[in-house]
């Protein structure tokens, strides 16, 4: 075992630098799931009729499915019964500052390093933070209300926009559209909403931090961002996890639809609690994130950064039903110990001259699983349609897998779809050479991978940009072959 | 004394490739360890280097008064010790200016110094390539990733002319290059030298040291180094072929 092993090996044994719970008290609904957690979850939210019956159908239609088995993953059954699904901060009446809210989620924040004071002066970020399942603090609403932007928590949304919430809410990921899709769409406690209307071009990145904190409380997030006619916004979520021992789900669904000429920018960091390096706790990341190019020249993007989480089941899609419209998927899924991730996108092309690319960077360390799957779909109608997709893997140690699964379908003669696959390795001789020069071993793999993922994080807004980078080099805790 | 290495002994993979190499440099000179191949010459410089795959299984090598065997690779580096590689690594994705900023920032930390802000490095930067006349272009590109041989042996004196170390290495420096290469090689390295620093030579053929002049020649033969001159040396051989000196250990043994 050469000494790169070693260090790499001690670098390993870092702990989880976000593992802590704090001690909020929290409001929840007992253990299990039936028609009766789902209405007293309707009713604690004051939720309109309509919104019980969706989730009620949604539940029934999630009785008759089957957890999905495709995908490479391996973990132990998951007792649905053993899930509170429903956790709120007390809280006597909404804050209106931060003053009001209580001092050990501000403390929580700051250790995470992502204090709301500063944030609300940085960099212009709106943040819409999520704590648990209930938001607990928005900001720059005001600003944003001037321009008629719509940018709150998805509860705030229910009640005072309940036409948008009805006529968007599972248009892109129908309640029944899979598995924890409806289990989502049964129990979603909050998350966040954004409407831009037309013509108005959002003037700073909306973002959101998850954070899943009380114990045995699963995380059903539902985010909804509609941008209307010639509008623009640009997304960013990032969350972290405190430490547990037992496996948390996450189920979160996120729906995008782009109206005529509108564009959505959509950038995720993921770095939930991956579990110890024995493979034990972490998060089980089960998310269905979808975007619709209703519109013709419309444009989704997606943009992951993907580190956290000890399962990951994640395949942020685009389906460009307006014509010349454009889907975009860049990726950096970063698994190590035990961490095992299945992710991709689907791009379904449905108009004409519509344009998708896909650029998905697996990197594998320790005895971690990495798979990319990717559906490029290319239907009757969509002449001209175009793709590339380019995957690329690179290995740290020789104990880790990476796979590729493209599927492509393609029903128009006049379709045009690329792929291109690489997998490389992090040598002994690559980091010989960088420790020659004087860089530590830490710092060379950081930097080979940082440079391997440099297409996708060169996506990502600059602020972003270098939490993600920082996220690589936290996450390397991995050995070297 | 720079370097004093007394009786070393490593192997590879199980096999004694150095068998008790005795070498005394000092500061200001040039040495060139020549050999034919297979006799252990990038052995040595690896070993000095610190690559984890050479067992040092005997011997000491004191570096400035310290043990260089019991420094880790990247602080012989810090400290001075520089390998110009035969085979430099291609690093995609990393630019050139990002490693070389980051190599020399590491030395300059381990050495007390503030990091070299992007004005300074960029300045620097412009006169270091002016000496190994590389175009400002390279420092874009992904470090050695599709240069060619000649550029990649550019690019280490490149890197030796930032790092500015005391001990240089050169690994089969002249392999590989034209005579115009060779000349601008060996026209940085020579830029380079000062009292203070020592060059140690590794190579196969003569021609190199008709840029590069030696103070000393040692000629390493199966692990031992069997006869050392001056520059004169060289050209002896380059005239006899390495096979008078087989002979010569040969009728010994």
């Amino acid at each position: 075992m050469s000494t790169e092993v070693d260090q790499l090996e001690q670098l390993a044994n870092q702990e989880y630098k976000y593992g802590f719970v704090s001690d909020i008290a929290a409001d929840s609904v007992p253990k299990g799931l039936n028609e009766d957690v789902i209405r007293l979850i309707s009713q604690k939210k004051n939720e309109p009729e309509f919104l019980l019956e969706w989730r009620l159908k949604a539940y029934r239609h999630w009785l008759t499915m089957k957890e999905p088995n495709w995908a490479n993953i391996k973990y132990p059954p998951i007792d649905y019964q053993n899930i509170v699904y429903y956790s709120a901060p007390k809280k006597k009446n909404g804050p209106n500052s931060l003053d009001e809210i209580d001092p050990a989620i501000l403390e929580m924040y700051n250790k995470l390093g992502i204090p709301l004071e500063e944030q609300q002066v940085l960099a212009g970020v709106a943040v819409d933070a999520v704590l648990d399942s209930v938001s607990v603090a928005t900001t720059f609403k005001e600003k944003l209300s001037e321009l008629g932007i719509i940018f709150m928590s998805f509860s705030e949304a229910v009640q005072h926009h309940p036409d948008l919430v009805r006529k968007y809410l599972g248009s892109v990921v129908p309640s029944t559209d899979n598995f924890f899709a409806a289990l989502n769409s049964a129990v979603f406690s909050d998350g966040s909403f954004a409407y831009i209307p037309k013509g108005v071009r959002c003037p700073m990145e909306l973002s959101t931090y998850f954070r899943i904190n009380a114990a045995n409380t699963g995380q059903f997030e539902r985010t909804l961002i509609i941008a209307d006619e010639g509008s623009y916004v640009s997304y960013l979520e990032g969350c972290t996890a405190p430490m547990r021992d037992e496996n948390q789900l996450h189920a979160a669904v996120v729906e995008l639809i782009a109206l005529d000429n509108a564009q959505i920018k959509y950038a995720t960091v993921q770095n939930w609690y991956p579990g110890d390096k024995n493979g034990k706790g972490g998060i089980y990341n089960f998310v269905t994130k979808r975007g619709l190019c209703a519109g013709i020249d419309s444009k989704i993007s997606w943009t992951q950064v993907e580190t956290g989480s000890a399962i990951t089941w994640k395949y942020p899609s685009c389906v460009l039903k307006g014509d010349n419209s454009v889907g975009e998927f860049h990726s950096v899924a970063m698994t190590n110990n035990h961490q095992q991730a299945d992710t991709g996108t689907k791009m379904i092309h449905i108009g004409k001259n519509t344009k998708s690319t896909i650029i998905s960077k697996g990197i594998s360390a320790g005895v971690s699983q990495n798979s990319y799957r990717g559906q490029v779909k290319v239907l009757k109608n969509a002449t001209n349609a175009r793709n590339f997709s380019q995957c690329d893997s690179l290995l740290i140690g020789d104990k880790c897998g990476a796979h590729t699964f493209p599927y492509i379908e393609v029903k128009n003669s006049t379709g045009k779809v690329e792929h291109e696959a690489t997998t490389s390795k992090i040598g002994d001789d690559q980091i010989f050479y960088c420790n020659q020069r004087g860089i530590s071993t830490e710092d060379a793999v950081s930097m080979i991978v940082n440079g391997f993922c440099k297409e996708v994080l060169a996506e990502l807004p600059m602020e972003f940009a270098v939490e993600a980078q920082k996220l690589l080099g936290v996450s390397l805790e991995g050995s070297v072959g | 004394m720079m370097l004093e290495i007394k009786n070393l002994h490593a192997s590879v993979e199980g096999t004694e490739i150095l068998k008790g190499i005795d070498l005394k440099v000092n500061a200001g000179e040039v040495h060139a360890i020549m050999g034919p191949n297979g006799s252990g010459k990038s052995t040595l410089a690896h070993v000095l280097a610190g690559r984890e795959e050479y067992k040092v299984t005997k011997g000491s090598v004191i570096y400035e008064g310290k043990d260089l065997l019991k420094m880790t690779p990247e602080d012989r580096a810090r400290e001075g010790v520089f390998l110009a590689f035969q085979y430099p690594v291609e690093i995609p994705g990393v630019n050139s200016a990002y490693f070389l900023r980051t190599a020399l920032n590491a030395v300059r930390q381990y050495n007390g110094l503030d990091d070299i802000s992007a004005f300074e490095f960029l300045k620097l930067a412009r006169e270091k390539m002016k000496l190994i006349d590389m175009d400002e272009s390279f420092l874009k590109r992904s470090v050695n990733e599709g240069f060619s041989g000649g550029e990649k042996k550019r690019n280490e004196i490149l890197q030796m002319a930032f790092l500015e170390p005391k001990l240089a290495i050169l690994d089969e420096t002249d392999s590989g290059l034209d005579i115009d290469a060779l000349k601008i090689v060996a026209h940085g390295v020579n830029r380079l030298r000062n009292k203070n620093n020592a060059v140690i030579a590794v190579t196969h053929y003569q021609r190199l040291l008709n840029y590069i002049v030696p103070d000393y020649v040692h000629v390493l033969y199966k692990g031992r180094i069997v006869k050392s001159g001056g520059k004169e040396l060289a050209l002896e051989l380059e005239e006899q072929g390495y096979d008078s000196i087989k002979n010569d250990v040969e009728k010994k043994s």
